[in-house]
């Protein structure tokens, strides 16, 4: 137990220290990511749709982004056959996966802090005190979920051929329950529509299943997957 | 050689064909029954004879990708790990995407005739879409390639994490939906249905369960001898680079 939190502590500090010296995220999945939610203004064109959606496309923007942050995760590990060597290595498959998943959540919350951001410059959304609690919980749960989600199918994926093309075919599916939870509560936190903010509380139940759901089921079947 | 070989590895035998030859007959039937015997409804017309095809379909993929999911357990545990095993459950996949897709074409066929809409955002549709295209991406990764057993274990941890997802999306649409859904399309909700049409609904059902049957058998012995020519062709390869190397 002690031993697989060391390993998941210092996979996710590689992670984060190869993603703080090449800026992949920083520099192209993150603009990435706020282009999409300029193109979204270009194609719904109307500022009031824009305010009412605001919610649904913030969290559609984090999904496809998770796509090339899971990819990017995961072109670290199979380029000079890293993840062999670790297994090879006898490092433990469950650390390898906690820790992939903390790097992938780490970055994720970065990407959703400038997306949110993103919302009230351009959609004019608009968060108030008690709205930002419910958004913030929201943002932990969703990203939980999404990391660990990301972190199994990458697993599956990596390594295989034309691993870009399948990755959104396993992930975008499984992830449709994260997508709804998190839209529907951040349109609560919005006050979108004028629902208020105790609506949006009883959608991260929903979060929270997924969340421990995926954290659980991963860190158990992340070791079969890649252990081949 | 080759001649004594294809003879042998042929996927039929004496019990495929029987079952095939009544699975051909019942379909006859079927198609009697479902287009001519039984009436029209009184208020879906001569459309509710789509059901006859789409009923047995939605069936026969759910029953398809239970299968799939039992036959990947079977191979995970340990005891009872056998590439049959995973033969069958990529065997049975395959048909249940071939009928989860007639059964959504047929539905949204079905629905527009009788509710004026190919599509509604119900929780039993779009959790059918999802499982539909979830299995799809299982399909290819079973096509990433690697050894048999590399295969077959990507495979099935991926039918078992279905099995876990499919439930957690349907109740997530559910929610979803419940809460604006001004266009209810349920239509008439007359459920008492005449017996004949039921006994051919009925009749559907055996047919496509007959015909899945069939159809795994052929498939599952069909993936065995692709799995057997992946590995004779290994072999064949070794042994023509030892003859060109000199080595007997």
């Amino acid at each position: 137990m002690k031993s697989m939190l060391r390993t998941a502590k210092a996979i996710a500090a590689k992670d984060l220290r190869i993603e703080l010296r090449s800026r992949v995220v920083t520099n192209q999945v993150i603009p990435f990511a706020a282009l999409v939610m300029i193109l979204f203004a270009f194609a719904l064109d109307s500022d009031a749709l824009l305010e009412r959606v605001a919610p649904g496309l913030v969290w559609l923007a984090t999904i496809f982004s998770v796509l090339f942050i899971v990819a990017r995760s995961f072109a670290l590990e199979t380029a000079d056959g890293a993840l062999e060597a670790l297994r090879a290595a006898g490092v433990d498959p469950m650390g390898i996966f906690l820790g992939k998943t903390l790097a992938l959540a780490t970055q994720l919350i970065a990407l959703e802090a400038v997306l949110v951001g993103a919302s009230v410059v351009l959609y004019r959304a608009d968060v108030s005190a008690s709205g930002g609690v419910l958004l913030v919980t929201t943002m932990v749960l969703a990203t939980v979920g999404l990391a660990s989600v990301g972190t199994l199918y990458g697993g599956l994926a990596a390594g295989a051929k034309g691993r870009e093309t399948l990755l959104p075919l396993l992930l975008l599916p499984v992830v449709a329950p994260v997508l709804i939870g998190a839209t529907r509560a951040t349109e609560s936190a919005f006050g979108t529509n004028g629902i208020d903010v105790s609506e949006g509380w009883p959608w991260l139940g929903l979060l929270a299943v997924f969340a421990v759901l995926f954290s659980v089921v991963g860190t158990v079947a992340f070791g079969p997957l890649v252990d081949d | 050689m080759s001649t004594r070989v294809a003879r042998d590895r042929v996927t039929g035998t004496p019990f495929t064909r029987g079952l095939g030859i009544v699975t051909i007959l019942g379909i006859v039937w079927l198609v009697i029954f479902g287009l001519f015997v039984t009436p029209a409804d009184v208020n879906q017309g001569e459309t509710v004879r789509i059901m006859y095809a789409h009923v047995p379909g939605a069936w026969l993929a759910y029953l398809a990708f239970i299968v799939t999911a039992l036959s990947s357990a079977m191979y995970l545990w340990r005891r009872t790990r056998s590439l049959t095993w995973d033969r069958i459950a990529g065997a049975s996949a395959e048909i249940g995407v071939l009928f989860m897709g007639i059964s959504l074409v047929t539905g949204s066929l079905w629905g527009r005739l009788t509710w004026g809409t190919f599509w509604t955002w119900d929780a039993r549709l779009t959790t059918t879409a999802f499982l539909f295209v979830t299995y799809i991406g299982y399909l290819a990764v079973r096509g990433l390639g690697g050894t048999h057993h590399q295969r077959a274990r990507r495979s099935a941890v991926l039918a078992l994490l279905a099995v876990l997802e499919i439930p957690l999306v349907h109740f997530s649409v559910e929610i979803w939906n419940s809460l604006h859904q001004e266009a209810s399309v349920a239509g008439n909700t007359d459920v008492t249905m005449d017996g004949l049409m039921l006994f051919t609904l009925f009749l559907g059902v055996i047919v496509f369960t007959l015909m899945y049957v069939w159809m795994l058998l052929h498939r599952q012995r069909a993936l065995t001898l692709e799995d057997m020519l992946d590995d004779s062709g290994l072999d064949r390869a070794l042994a023509a680079r030892r003859a060109e190397a000199g080595v007997s």
